[in-house]
């Protein structure tokens, strides 16, 4: 090929690429209403994704349903970002450059959120995270949201739980240091657990993956806590449960959200029995809202049970067709300032507003694992 | 007696918080010679296709994942046949999964390996990373194993023995257990065999080994038929340990054989299980202190960095037979 021809075409395929990028973004103003979501929908973290990911889904077919957002269907654009750091940066920027959304939903997961986050600030595109509860998210900018609590309410209620639930004296913390949320959720469990009087014992590390982790809970075992605080998800949490009975440990166990995922009980099996955990909402809690949610689910998805995350990603959705109806626009800066306005929110995990820190403010429950199943125990109100 | 005096001793320092307890020294030990047996079962793996054809086979680490896929698949099975939980189940579980992966390893061999016996020896190790990730990335499919964890079935009761505050697993009993008898197992096929004569005599010298009348071709396949089906066996093993299996599961613990084999002196079977074990108890220590438990494989591979700079052949490797 002659250097002249070579130049024409590079010339010919980037006009095609301007054509493609402007016809994206025209098409934002178009027939449909797109809205990103990124999720982990295999990998490691799998049954996150996938469980927000259907409940993003039902809100979407279900406003589709009714006749769509300001007389337009939305559309859904899902990428999975295989539970691995990089992948939410590139699932992102191909969702505002290429396809043109006009918001993006996503993570559970605290760390790929934090990934996502300064993109969707840095193109003025609000960004939705149904579950990430590490305090920092939001701090990315003013275009960042969520609608579940932040791990500074989490953590308090953890340690309270742990002060008067689990008459608690002393608690051994086990964290994850690969995970931001880990790290944020016992940051905050150990302020509070100290102030309330109780003592911290020794603390642990892990890296999340690992699978051998009696070296840890053998000095935990020694160091003789009335109870482990165990801030990870669901994987390692359920390893660690299973050679923590396999050392003898009766003391109870409690985690936050990232348990939540039936996992837990299909690889943790009869060593998960009487722990606790932190969730967002629980499928048998009786508001209606919740009642018509799992209803919907139950058809939808051939009977399965939503867990939170899964009510989560349908909040997330709602709340963000909820703003574009009141800003009566899809415009960035006024669907950003919409969301920001959503006060005493009736969602299907329970009522919440956003606050100036643009988090839901919004109640926690507490769940024990008892024969096999995740058993309703009580509801902290914030 | 023991009993009473560990008890003794732990009523007398359960105190102290951070204060070392027999109690905790013994426990640690216990735990760690359960990992250390693993990781020493891959690193004879390692270590008996490094012996004879001078190579690490990179793919090991995931031969030992596919052992595992193995179990969790026929597992079911086999339990429909010999009952749930009985050990004779759990001993087929065993065999077939060994014969599974022994028959992938030669094949592995025969279609990755063997045409490029006579290229340099970097062409081969390359191969091997390859054949390692496509291994790794064809299992993550959601059509193939899928990259979730997958709950692998418990093949046997689990019994933890008691003593005084010390808890052994019969688990990690297990896992000692078939390390030794397979170790003796190894050690008897290399050195009281006419195969492992022959396996002995490829690794000297395979030219003379060839003109001798030995079918190289055959004894490389069965080395590496051995080495998989041992890797199959520790797979089923880590599976019993952590029961949730996901394509990536060898990695780890192949990296940390790969270093036992070389810490015990690459090439030499007692050398790979006793580096095995040296490196699951430094790593179970290490784990075990609080505040440096994050760096509990910086610690773990710092100490064996300094073991390597003093003996650069490993523990029990002599430097000179391996130049001959």
């Amino acid at each position: 090929m002659k250097p002249g021809t070579f130049i024409c075409s590079s010339a010919a395929s980037l006009a095609g690429l301007i054509a493609l990028g402007l016809s994206g973004c025209k098409s934002g103003g178009g027939d449909t209403i797109k809205v990103g979501e990124f999720a982990s929908l295999t990998g490691k973290e799998a049954t996150f994704g996938t469980s927000s990911h259907e409940g993003t889904l039902l809100a979407i077919e279900e406003l589709n349903a009714a006749g769509g957002v300001l007389g337009k269907p939305l559309e859904l654009l899902t990428e999975d970002d295989q539970t691995k750091a990089g992948e939410p940066a590139n699932a992102v920027n191909k969702l505002i450059s290429k396809d043109g959304v006009v918001a993006i939903l996503g993570e559970v997961a605290s760390s790929r959120s934090l990934e996502a986050a300064p993109i969707c600030q840095l193109n003025k595109i609000p960004m939705i995270s149904p579950a990430s509860t590490n305090p920092t998210v939001t701090q990315e900018g003013d275009y960042i949201f969520r609608v579940c609590f932040t791990d500074t309410f989490q953590g308090a209620a953890l340690a309270n739980f742990a002060s008067t639930v689990l008459k608690a004296k002393k608690v051994a913390v086990l964290t994850d240091v690969k995970s931001d949320y880990s790290k944020g959720l016992a940051k905050s469990f150990k302020q509070k657990f100290s102030a309330n009087g109780g003592q911290i014992g020794s603390e642990l590390d892990f890296n999340g993956g690992d699978k051998d982790f009696k070296g840890q809970l053998t000095a935990i075992k020694s160091d003789a806590p009335d109870a482990i605080f165990l801030p990870g998800y669901y994987n390692d949490v359920a390893l660690i449960c299973i050679q923590a009975k396999q050392l003898g440990m009766n003391i109870p166990i409690f985690g936050g959200d990232g348990w939540e995922s039936e996992s837990l009980l299909t690889i943790g099996k009869d060593a998960m029995e009487n722990h606790y955990f932190s969730t967002h909402c629980s499928s048998d809690q009786g508001t209606p809202e919740m009642t018509k949610f799992v209803a919907a689910y139950k058809k939808r998805f051939n009977g399965k049970t939503p867990d939170a995350m899964a009510v989560l990603g349908y909040d997330s959705a709602m709340v963000l067709a909820d703003a574009m109806k009141r800003a009566g626009s899809t415009a960035p800066a006024k669907l950003r300032d919409a969301i920001a306005a959503t006060q005493d929110y009736s969602g299907a995990s329970g009522t919440f507003s956003l606050n100036a820190d643009r988090d839901a403010v919004k109640a926690l429950v507490f769940i024990q694992i008892k024969d096999g199943k995740f058993t309703y125990n009580s509801t902290v109100n914030p | 007696m023991p009993k009473l005096f560990l008890s003794i001793q732990s009523s007398k320092l359960s105190t102290p918080n951070s204060q070392p307890t027999v109690d905790w020294f013994l426990q640690q030990t216990i735990n760690g010679l359960g990992l250390g047996a693993i990781y020493a079962l891959i690193a004879l793996g390692y270590t008996m296709v490094y012996g004879v054809l001078r190579f690490i086979n990179f793919a090991h680490s995931d031969v030992l994942m596919l052992g595992a896929f193995t179990g969790f698949y026929i597992a079911p099975r086999i339990e429909q046949i010999f009952g749930h939980q009985s050990v004779l189940g759990m001993i087929m579980v065993f065999i077939l999964a060994a014969v599974v992966c022994a028959c992938l390893g030669m094949l592995i061999e025969r279609l990755a390996y063997r045409p490029l016996r006579n290229r340099p020896k970097l062409t081969v190790l390359i191969t091997a990373i390859g054949v390692s990730l496509l291994i790794e990335f064809t299992a993550q499919h959601e059509k193939v194993f899928g990259a979730a964890p997958q709950p692998f079935p418990s093949l046997l009761k689990e019994h933890s023995i008691h003593l005084g505050n010390v808890v052994i697993s019969s688990n990690d009993v297990l896992m000692v257990g078939v390390t030794v008898f397979l170790l003796a197992g190894m050690w008897w096929i290399v050195q009281r065999t006419r195969i492992g004569t022959a396996m002995r005599a490829v690794s000297h010298n395979q030219q003379a080994a060839l003109l001798m009348g030995v079918p190289v071709n055959l004894i490389i396949s069965f080395t590496f038929g051995l080495g998989s089906a041992l890797a199959a066996v520790a797979g089923l093993l880590y599976a019993i340990k952590a029961p949730g299996i996901e394509p990536l599961m060898g990695v780890q613990p192949g990296l940390r054989a790969f270093v036992a084999a070389v810490l015990g002196g690459i090439g030499n079977l007692p050398g790979a299980v006793l580096g095995g074990v040296l490196l699951g108890l430094l790593e179970t220590f290490a784990g075990g202190i609080p505040g440096l438990s994050n760096y509990r494989d910086a610690i773990a591979f710092g100490i064996l960095i300094l073991i390597l700079l003093v003996k650069p052949a490993g523990l029990l490797g002599r430097a000179i037979v391996e130049k001959v």
